[in-house]
């Protein structure tokens, strides 16, 4: 990854990061880059602070220390508004989907232009890309399963025309079934070319998708590797991944 | 929940304003016609703090230091500078809108109770102000001399009959603007502040911006309510910028609903009702107001038109249940 970083330009760049929840500190100093057209693996267990880096780098829980750039743009301590509109799109690992309003407007309503003015992500682009939510976009967000919920909000982030993806734990508490058809979805994305982080217990989750491994325990990456080196290196998924 | 539509609301605001002239020329009911301004400054202001509140998610209380600074701006543009009355109602509009957007852009940053509590400071700063500025405001005596209403295309406010009919209208026009805003694209994006802040955010919207033009256009309406206070009493008195005029704002809202539109023009009839009513059999109206108010909180759990609405659409949608099933059993 060291000797990539010099040919491309990361288009997450997280430098130092230390984030506390009033007093109690929860990142000790993440670094990470996901360069462009990567999809990298942010995995730990519950409480080892993926969400918080996620947030950290949405700018909804502003770092403390540290910094946080997209494409060379300077974001740390900036709102998650202007975040968004530079480029980055944020699944929540609650999805937060709009519940009392249709599949078509959860999308409508998140559309905006990406930097540049780009429109990559039509309405019907992204129904070709989700074929799932194509048959139910006029029914009422809160009557869909947890997991076409999940692609709602994944395809709402999509709507926005990002450069860059952070999901934060798109397979939790989903039936494996419907995690198979994220799973598609999001390699999908990836052959689209598109930059993706996703934060995730669930490594065999990330196996087909990401080419990346960041794991973090205790508010620090302890190991980065290629995903099937972490595959292969049992010893690090016993101390850090194992349930 | 079934809305008016546009055309419908209109044709029943023309009614309603029609009614109202009619009974005017047949009678010169006094406690009407005070009633009539009365309920619209009163709701008015109800409706700009449920603006506010309620589709905004920002409990003010300090909503009426913008009452209180309308009725002042107004009273005092009218005695020194010698406009006519729409001049100075639109002047009144733009200094209420760029205090409101001082005080705002220090309080919509902040959250809740917080929030809550800044825009008292800032009411109280505002009613010491007017206490403190003797040459100009007249300090704890109010505003004294009267206001200067003269005539403005044919109308003549200084007639009670003529104030009554302004009064309504300018209540309707505001309510239609209000809802105006509410039902825009603007209004759907202050809702989706309100659920959820941070879903907002990310998702590309100015949170803060969005709460900081719901703040001005709030304080706006207040100042219309405000300043129509003034014209009705010709004068301003500290007591209109005072917290306990936020605090009947609340009162209103609480007593009429918050998740209806005309669920503060609701209360504001309510409430002005069981004021001319109690303070009629007491001193002691604010133990019953109290009361009241006690009732409705604990007993509803909602405001009066928020139950109304409830109710009307169980009753609907038990009336559509019991179609299906007479169908149902007829088949």
């Amino acid at each position: 990854m060291s000797a990539a970083s010099v040919i491309k330009a990361p288009v997450i760049q997280a430098r130092e990061l230390e984030v506390f929840y009033s007093t109690s500190q929860i990142l000790f100093g993440v670094d990470l880059d996901v360069l462009e057209g990567q999809t990298v693996a942010l995995l730990g267990r519950n409480g080892a602070g993926k969400s918080t880096t996620m947030k950290a780098i949405a700018g909804l829980a502003p770092p403390r220390r540290g910094s946080v750039r997209l494409n060379g743009l300077e974001l740390t301590g900036r709102r998650p508004d202007v975040a968004a509109r530079a480029g980055l799109g944020y699944v929540p690992e609650d999805r937060q989907i709009f519940p009392d309003h249709t599949v078509e407007d959860n999308l409508l309503i998140a559309r905006k232009k990406g930097p540049g003015g780009r429109m990559d992500w039509p309405l019907d682009r992204l129904f070709e890309t989700f074929p799932l939510l194509h048959p139910l976009r006029k029914r009422i967000a809160r009557r869909l399963s947890g997991g076409e919920q999940q692609l709602v909000a994944i395809a709402r982030a999509l709507a926005g025309n990002p450069i860059a993806l952070l999901l934060d734990e798109p397979s939790e508490g989903l039936a494996p079934i419907i995690v198979q058809r994220i799973a598609e979805t999001l390699h999908k994305l990836r052959a689209e070319g598109l930059t993706i982080l996703i934060a995730e217990q669930n490594m065999h989750f990330c196996l087909g998708i990401a080419s990346h491994a960041l794991v973090i325990d205790k508010g620090q990456i302890v190991y980065r590797d290629t995903i099937q080196g972490l595959k292969a290196n049992e010893d690090v998924r016993r101390r850090y991944l194992a349930m | 929940m079934r809305a008016l539509s546009f055309s419908r609301a209109l044709a029943l605001a023309a009614i309603v304003l029609g009614l109202l002239f009619a009974l005017l020329s047949t009678t010169a009911n006094h406690a009407l016609m005070d009633f009539v301004i009365r309920l619209a400054s009163l709701a008015i202001f109800a409706t700009s703090l449920n603006l506010l509140a309620g589709y905004g998610g920002m409990v003010s209380f300090g909503h009426g230091m913008f009452y209180g600074f309308g009725a002042y701006f107004f009273a005092l543009t009218m005695q020194r500078a010698g406009v006519s009355i729409p001049v100075a109602i639109v002047a009144s509009i733009l200094g209420s809108a760029l205090l409101a957007a001082i005080v705002g852009v220090i309080c919509v940053r902040l959250k809740e109770i917080y929030f809550s509590f800044v825009t008292l400071a800032f009411q109280m700063l505002i009613h010491a102000t007017i206490l403190a500025a003797m040459p100009l405001t007249g300090g704890d005596q109010g505003l004294r001399g009267g206001v200067p209403r003269p005539p403005f295309l044919g109308l003549n406010l200084s007639n009670q009959k003529q104030l009554c009919m302004f009064s309504a209208f300018l209540l309707i026009v505001c309510l239609f603007a209000m809802h105006h805003v509410v039902s825009s694209p603007f209004g759907a994006t202050l809702r989706m502040t309100r659920d959820n802040a941070d879903r907002a955010a990310y998702l590309g919207i100015a949170v803060d911006r969005v709460r900081l033009k719901a703040f001005i256009i709030a304080a706006v309406f207040a100042s219309i309510g405000g300043l129509l206070q003034a014209l009705f009493v010709s004068g301003a008195y500290p007591d209109f910028a005072y917290w306990t005029v936020s605090g009947e704002g609340i009162f209103v809202i609480m007593l009429g609903g918050t998740t209806t539109f005309l669920g503060p023009l609701l209360g504001s009839v309510l409430m002005l009702l069981l004021n001319d009513f109690v303070s009629r059999f007491t001193e002691y109206h604010g133990l019953a107001l109290g009361s009241v108010i006690l009732v409705v909180a604990l007993g509803l759990r909602k405001g009066v038109g928020d139950f109304v609405v409830d109710w009307l659409s169980a009753r609907s949608e038990a009336d559509a249940s019991e179609r299906t099933k007479t169908t149902e059993a007829a088949s």
